[in-house]
């Protein structure tokens, strides 16, 4: 069984803007969401500068009740409102916590990469250490175990099909996509909730920032930080956030008469087995190639056809490894490579939910007919300068845009792609 | 402290623990909390340690099996003040 899968409904929490219409102008505008974090500056790091989404609790308050939002840690939070609105824009309605109807055919997949680090830092560990276990509670459990995101989900939406939480790094968000519209596909579901989520935390971060991967060189100056393809590159900035996409079987979109975005023509997944260059935090780049090729494959679509590229570009020193796979598996020459950005640029790495919101991003280019500015790369890498006509340094209008490719590539060496094409019925 | 202050101050704690509005409109001493108000169980840890933190008090394991009512509550609480 093999059935065609589409996109009906999309939800996001945001650096740049929560919500669509906030983000989807932020992407067209080019808005940085990248601030100035003091915490990092009083915790001693390099880098202090990041991507907070802002106002979340208030619109977690707006949208959940108490009962609800007394057991929600911030990653409940952030997974819970990406996927309230993909519910809604979607045209489903939210299910009455007292209506006993499951969904047996509705299920999720929200991944995280970290999960609920903060909980555990700040309430665990601080309790535990201090011999006053029985203060933590009833909800210590739900908010951090990693299944505990896409749990919240199955409450509040009474989702009856599988319910799971995968994880690979920053591959994560693309990663649930590619696995919820393979069950679809299979005809095991006719509906995923699909994504990521990450939450803004120093001990996150800390990690990172020791690891000297991310951006030092412009916590003055926090707009310009996330240098995805520049020469000035320093390393990822970080960033926190949530992405869902509704996945849904064309018959089930078709029966609702549902708006479909696009459809989801071909996916990938692989990993690149630490090997031929690859490592636990660096991809192999012929793993990256071939799996950009699994999605072209699995679409059955000419590599021509492809006419927008939404990159994983992080602004680390894989960024020309990178372009140099697109163009191998696209078969591109320098000044043909279709037009790359990456979301990145305005947002940070999002981590475990930058392929889901970065999604988000490429299904509203789709839905628009643009390609959103990928800023700070005014002075573009010497190894990518060759393909620097490509680069969308800044917005553009592309009315006929029919086909993006977006990828995640992740540590672990562990790598998602997707194929999209713009529905037109 | 009256009967009538405690028992104010513990509908109000459990008022974010109630799934059945409604029910909070006439409690009494004899309203259970997990049937007529549909407090989640795992739950009631919750509202005990936010018993300990109103009142200033520490509540044993052991007496929180004893909780079942409103009436149940007001009582333990009056014993540890």
């Amino acid at each position: 069984m093999s059935r065609r899968v589409v996109i009906t409904g999309l939800g996001v929490i945001s650096p740049n803007g929560n919500g669509l219409a906030e983000f989807g102008q932020a992407l067209r505008k080019g808005k940085s969401g990248i601030r100035h974090v003091e915490e990092m500056a009083e915790h001693g790091f390099g880098c202090t500068v990041a991507g907070v989404p802002q106002g979340v609790d208030a619109l977690a308050e707006a949208a959940f009740d108490d009962e609800v939002l007394l057991a929600m840690n911030a990653i409940h939070r952030y997974a819970s409102l990406a996927t309230l609105e993909a519910w809604l824009d979607a045209g489903l309605e939210k299910p009455d916590a007292a209506d006993d109807t499951v969904h047996w055919e509705t299920g999720a997949i929200m991944g995280t990469g970290i999960g609920g680090m903060d909980t555990i830092a700040e309430r665990v560990v601080p309790l535990v250490n201090a011999k006053k276990v029985r203060r933590l509670g009833s909800t210590a459990v739900e908010q951090v175990m990693a299944s505990g995101v896409s749990a919240r989900l199955s409450g509040l939406f009474a989702l009856g099909n599988q319910v799971t939480t995968n994880s690979s790094a920053c591959a994560t968000g693309v990663e649930a996509i590619v696995d919820g519209a393979a069950r679809i596909r299979a005809g095991k579901a006719e509906r995923m909730i699909c994504g990521g989520a990450e939450v803004p935390s120093i001990y996150n971060w800390a990690g990172f920032d020791s690891m000297r991967v991310m951006c030092r060189k412009f916590n003055e100056e926090p707009e310009r930080a996330s240098r995805p393809m520049s020469a000035t590159a320093g390393g990822f900035v970080p960033g926190a956030g949530a992405g869902a996409v509704l996945v849904e079987s064309l018959e089930s979109a078709q029966d609702r008469g549902a708006r479909i975005y696009a459809e989801v023509l071909g996916t990938g997944v692989n990993c690149g087995g630490h090997r031929m260059g690859g490592s636990m935090t660096a991809p192999n780049p012929e793993a990256v190639r071939r799996c950009i090729g699994l999605a072209i494959e699995e679409a059955g679509v000419d590599p021509a056809e492809v006419q927008a590229i939404s990159g994983h570009l992080t602004a680390t020193g894989a960024d020309p490894r990178e372009v140099g796979s697109w163009a191998k598996a696209l078969g591109r020459e320098p000044g043909a490579l279709p037009v790359i950005t990456s979301t990145k640029s305005m947002i940070g790495h999002t981590l475990g939910a930058a392929g889901a919101i970065e999604s988000v991003a490429a299904v509203l280019m789709l839905d628009g007919g643009f390609v959103h500015p990928s800023l700070n790369c005014e002075d573009v890498h010497p190894e990518i300068e060759p393909h620097a006509a490509s680069i969308a340094s800044e917005m553009r209008e592309i009315p006929d845009l029919k086909v993006i490719m977006k990828a995640g590539f992740g540590f672990g060496d562990v790598n998602a792609s997707l194929l999209l094409r713009k529905w037109e019925g | 402290m009256e009967t009538t202050e405690i028992q104010e101050r513990v509908v109000k704690i459990l008022t974010p623990y109630v799934k059945d509005q409604e029910a909070l409109a006439s409690v009494s001493p004899t309203t259970n909390l997990l049937e007529d108000l549909k407090v989640n169980s795992a739950r009631l840890v919750d509202v005990v340690l936010a018993f300990e933190d109103e009142f200033d008090i520490e509540i044993a394991d052991e007496d929180v099996d004893t909780v079942n009512t409103i009436g149940d509550c007001v009582t333990l609480i009056g014993q540890k003040l």
